[in-house]
């Protein structure tokens, strides 16, 4: 079995992001690049099954400027086995669906059976990649995995909800995203790190993975950002003064937002 | 402010591997373990799966096969998070590794090098003793040799770091007189060394230092490191890097110690807004900044000039010099920001500043670095 793990370059997470106020999209020409924090679980997830013999091969997938190798190669010296990132002048500005469109083609000809995701990227939260992958694939996707077991030609999955765990069956191919609960990613080691520059590292165009570039991009994009507001400050909480039914209160409080 | 210019790719990679180590493993513990006076040997011997424990060890003995330049900024990385742990680095990167691998045969390299590479062995350095300290070559330590080419070793040492828990010790000892009757040895732990309790310090309270008692100890004929009597010149060589490995040690002390007072300085209010619009807590804080990055870039000087195989005696001893005192006046500056709250032991202020101090005193006192910088330029003039 193969396994795809799709992984993002985002900008680090403790510096200040910046929007392009002509374009509206963020500004990732300047400051330093990480690899998205939640795909590490997705790829640890993917390392440990190949270690345990489910699986032969984890490929990095991801769409993304050139540049971005020396971010995802972290993924590499955690023991994924090669990248391959399509990179593309005519994919810039591409939405949701456009980039959904790619990374399933990329998964594909990667001849991925299982293709993995973190739960969001830092950059963007839109945490729906997963399931647009599905979509385009026509394939089974299941979201927020907390465990992830294959078992020949299935994978069982728990999955966390508001209400509980559910614990769903599929078959394969699939598509799933893993939370941070599923497991504690790696340090690369040193040795890992050097390694990783021996491992393969291809940069592909759209057309190499087979993917159409007019589907994709600014111009294949179906949604259009018009414009951007900082959100408003937020409102001074509530204040709870104890009359005998502080407790209680609180209670509906966290009730009410599903907290508890 | 990390982004020293002379740092290539790979050494950037291995910056993040060692900093998000150090924030995640290390950092969130070491006021606790501090407290404590807990030595965090697990974690220690842990970093030795991620290749953090023989860095510049060759791939073909276990290591990771870098340079000295990596090693340095390994430690600056965990000395940033915690000084104590940063030195049982060092010392298991350097002191303990360099004198095999630079002077040990290739058996001796096989032996110890891939299992203290793997952090499987831990070691320890023991040079000084309770009346020899700078003056390294007045050591009383004996090693007398035995019928059968073994040797037996008695003798004190003293400020022994990683003593408490190592397996292995690099030991100087004397086969005969002066400086050149001094060699080396390497052995694991065994009977006639008795290691005594971890010494109270001032700081640096993650790291265990002891005094041994070598009682008649008996070491075979394979435990020489180097040619007998070529103690003094292996010890001294083997400082020469690691005067090098504190320069960065301190450097991590002073950066922990800036960032820190900068972030304080931003958020804490005076007179009506953030004391950080004071000329008066702007101006040390801009002079630590300059100096740190000044002793950062001495530090990597040294390091590359190891690399390439140079001469850099006298430029680790410069290194040393001034990150040590910047490391010391980045701590003070620390306290002095955060005012009373920099005396609490509830914050990280109180701790740099008491084991800041050390790096002017190990691996060469601040007055030794100068004497050897003294001597570079002076040459026999220098010696009277
Ligand atoms: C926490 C800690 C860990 C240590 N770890 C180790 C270790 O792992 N292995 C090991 O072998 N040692 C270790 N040491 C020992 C350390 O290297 C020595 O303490 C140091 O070299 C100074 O020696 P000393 O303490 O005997 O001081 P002394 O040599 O007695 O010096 C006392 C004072 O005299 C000054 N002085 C001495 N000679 C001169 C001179 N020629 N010119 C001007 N001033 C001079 C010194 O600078 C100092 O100020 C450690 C020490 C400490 C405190």
């Amino acid at each position: 079995m193969k396994i795809a793990v799709c992984v993002k370059e985002v900008p680090d997470t403790t510096a200040e992001k910046r929007i392009d106020p002509s374009t509206f999209r963020l500004d990732r020409t300047s400051g330093d690049k990480m690899l998205n924090e939640f795909d590490k679980y997705a790829i640890e997830e993917a390392i440990r099954l190949k270690e345990a013999g489910a699986a032969d091969e984890v490929v990095l997938v991801s769409m993304g400027p050139a540049k971005a190798v020396d971010s995802l190669r972290t993924g590499l010296a955690m023991g994924a086995d090669r990248l391959v990132l399509v990179s593309d002048d005519a994919l810039a500005g591409s939405d949701y669906a456009g980039t959904a469109r790619v990374l399933a083609k990329a998964a594909e000809s990667a001849g991925a059976d299982l293709v993995l995701f973190g739960s969001e990227a830092t950059d963007a939260r839109g945490g729906v990649m997963a399931a647009a992958v599905g979509e385009v694939l026509g394939r089974v996707w299941i979201t927020s995995a907390n465990s992830l077991a294959v078992d020949g030609g299935s994978i069982t999955v728990e999955r966390q909800t508001d209400d509980g765990v559910d614990t769903v069956q599929a078959p394969l191919p699939a598509v799933v995203s893993v939370t941070k609960a599923i497991n504690e990613p790696r340090y690369p080691s040193l040795k890992g790190i050097m390694g990783a520059k021996k491992k393969p590292q291809e940069v592909k165009s759209a057309a190499d993975v087979g993917a159409d570039a007019a589907q994709a991009g600014e111009a294949g994009a179906k949604t259009k950002v018009v414009g951007i507001e900082t959100p408003p400050a937020r409102a001074t909480g509530t204040k709870i003064k104890d009359a005998g039914d502080g407790a209680q209160k609180i209670l509906d409080f966290l009730i009410e937002r599903k907290l508890i | 402010m990390t982004g020293a210019p002379a740092l290539t790719g790979t050494h950037r990679e291995i910056q993040a591997l060692a900093r998000e180590f150090a924030e995640g493993e290390i950092a969130p513990h070491a006021g606790d373990w501090n407290r404590d006076h807990h030595v965090p040997v697990d974690l220690v011997r842990r970093m030795g799966a991620l290749g953090l424990l023989g860095i510049t060890v060759p791939e073909a003995y276990g290591g990771a096969g870098l340079d000295y330049t990596a090693l340095c900024v390994v430690m600056e990385e965990i000395a940033r998070a915690d000084a104590g742990v940063s030195v049982a680095v060092a010392v298991q990167n350097g002191l303990a590794q360099q004198p095999i691998l630079h002077h040990g045969s290739e058996a001796q390299k096989a032996e110890w090098l891939p299992l203290l590479a793997a952090g499987e062995l831990l070691g320890a350095y023991a040079l000084t003793e309770p009346d020899a300290g700078s003056d390294a070559a007045a050591l009383r330590t004996r090693a007398e040799a035995e019928g059968d080419g073994g040797w037996r070793i008695s003798g004190a040492k003293m400020w022994i770091t990683n003593g408490g828990f190592a397996d292995v010790f690099v030991v100087f000892a004397r086969t005969g007189a002066g400086s050149r009757g001094i060699s080396a040895f390497v052995t694991r732990t065994g009977p006639g060394l008795v290691v005594g309790k971890d010494i109270p310090k001032l700081g640096l309270h993650t790291s265990s230092t002891v005094e041994l008692t070598f009682d008649g100890m008996r070491v075979g004929p394979e435990a020489m490191l180097g040619a007998p009597g070529e103690g003094l010149r292996v010890a001294l060589a083997t400082l020469d890097g690691g005067r090098i490995t504190i320069a960065a040690q301190a450097c991590g002390i002073a950066r922990a110690a800036l960032e820190l007072a900068v972030e304080y300085a931003g958020q804490r209010t005076a007179f009506g807004g953030p004391i950080a619009r004071f000329q008066g807590v702007q101006f040390p804080i801009a002079d630590v900044a300059a100096r740190l990055d000044a002793a950062r870039l001495l530090t990597l000087h040294a390091a590359a000039l190891r690399d390439a195989g140079r001469p850099h005696t006298v430029e680790g001893a410069k290194a040393k010099l001034v990150a040590s005192r910047v490391a010391v006046d980045a701590a003070d500056m620390c306290v002095q920001v955060l005012g009373g709250y920099g005396y609490s032991a509830e914050f990280p202020a109180e701790r740099l500043y008491r084991d800041a101090k050390i790096t002017e005193i190990y691996e060469g006192t601040s007055e030794i670095q100068r004497v050897v910088i003294a001597r570079g330029l002076l040459g026999d003039a220098a010696r009277g």
